[in-house]
Parts: C-alpha cells; structure tokens; sequence
C-alpha cells in the first residue's frame, strides 16, 4: 500500500469537517475558537500535502503565512473575548443575544 | 516505515481532533488540540516540510495554545452542561459536514490525482523556504510584520479598561 497525495487530503478533509461539526455544536465561544483553529489546521495540512506532491514549494510558505496571521487572529480574538466576558460574565453564545451590550 | 506512520500520525491527529470537540470541560479541549497540533506535525515531517513542522509545534502548541489556557484560567470557565446542546444543532452540525465530505470526496474521486504524480523530491527545510520567502515573497513578509503590529496595538487596545 502507498499513501499518496489523495489519502492526506482525505485526513485534511476528516479533520475540516470534525472542525465544523464542533463550530456549529458547541456553545462555548473559547472552544468555538479552537474548533476554528482545527479547521485553519486542516487547510493547512492540504496546502502541504499539495505543495509537496507537485514539487512547488509556494504551498508551504502560503501556511508559514497562515500560520502568522492565525496567530494575529487569535490574539486579536482572544482580547475580544476577555473584554465581552467582562461586560456580560459569560462564554455561551446562547446567552449572547442583543445587539447592544 | 513511511506508511506506518502516516497511519499511526493521521489516526492520531483524528482521534484528538475529535475529543476536542467531543470533551465538555474547555481545558482538556485545549490540551487534546496541542496533541492535534503535535501529531499533525509529525505528518508535516512526513511530507518533508521540517520547517513548518518545527514552525507548528513552537507557534501553535507553544504560542497560541498557551494563550488559550491563559485565557481559559484567567475566565475560569465552567465545564458545558449536557442540556446546553441541543439535539437539532448536534443535527445541523452532522448534516454540514456530511455535505462537506460528500462535496470534497467527490471532487477528490473526480480529479483522479494519484495516477499521475510521480517520486517527489521536494524538501521544505529553512534554507529553501526562507530563500523563496526573501525573494519572491518578500512583500508579503513585510506586509505581515505590519499585520502582526496591528495585531499587538489591537489585543493592546482591546484589554484595556475604559476605553475613554
């Protein structure tokens, strides 16, 4: 049996679509934001195993630069959260329902 | 040797992903994705990117994830009660990523790659990528490292007290 470009994209595929499937079940926005990470994994994982299999490097530094803004993104999102938690003492989005807070 | 552990690396990198989701309690959430993102490195060794492997392991499970932990602890959050999840989005969720699977397998089945991709010699390691980084995509670096500065004055912003 050889492994081949298919069956890393099938993975990828796996592990995106467990991501979503945590993204809409979940309530709690923190774990919502680690659903978000896997799926952001998943991409990447794709972007190297095709990188790889056509022998063009481009795919690889395409995620060193996904990689840079998830981090940007997670800081951002995360200082978003905290200052949410503090005005309304919660994480669920159920309990995150008005425009206004 | 190579396609033991592809098995061994991806049924990992599976397994965790969905005990992150599958787990109420946020914290081992957290530390089931640090194993994702450690096993999935070692898929990333598999397919000779040494670089971004190091890369995920240092920037994901060391940077990112702390700060989540941080953050998890600093808000002291309470483990999801079983009621909090209803069973029409437990619904919802199976249905979309049935549809996304459904979607890519059969764009995978109908492209037809593996019978024609050859012995790939490509090597990822920091000498090559950073030569591509330095000179084709050398504009994009540098329109990262603005990035990154908004970033920091943003978090900076947002978790100040008053905003006044």
């Amino acid at each position: 049996m050889n492994f081949g470009l298919e069956q890393y994209l099938m993975v990828s595929m796996l592990l995106f679509s467990i991501g979503l499937v945590g993204v809409i079940v979940r309530r709690n926005l923190l774990v919502i934001y680690m659903c978000l990470e896997l799926m952001l994994n998943a991409a990447n994982l794709a972007f190297v195993s095709i990188s790889r299999f056509t022998n063009h490097l481009d795919g690889q530094i395409m995620v060193f630069f996904i990689i840079t803004v998830a981090a940007a993104e997670v800081a951002v999102g995360l200082a978003l959260i905290v200052a949410l938690f503090r005005r309304r003492q919660t994480a669920n989005v159920q309990d995150l329902n008005s425009l206004k807070l | 040797m190579q396609d033991i552990l592809f098995i061994l690396f991806s049924l990992l990198t599976l397994v965790f992903g969905i005990l992150v989701v599958a787990n109420r309690n946020p914290v081992t959430s957290a530390l089931f994705l640090v194993a994702t993102i450690v096993s999935m490195s070692g898929l990333f060794v598999l397919l000779n990117a040494f670089f971004l492997a190091a890369v995920q392991i240092l920037v994901y499970a060391g940077a990112v994830m702390v700060l989540f932990l941080f953050v998890i602890m600093l808000l002291d959050l309470p483990a999801e009660e079983k009621k909090s999840i209803k069973a029409f989005s437990v619904i919802a969720g199976f249905i979309s990523a049935g549809g996304v699977v459904a979607i890519f397998s059969s764009a995978l089945n109908r492209a037809g790659m593996s019978a024609h991709l050859g012995d790939p010699q490509l090597v990822g390691d920091t000498e090559s990528l950073g030569k591509l980084l330095f000179t084709d995509y050398v504009l994009p670096f540098e329109v990262l490292s603005v990035l990154l500065l908004v970033a920091v004055v943003g978090a900076i912003l947002l978790s100040k007290k008053n905003l006044n």
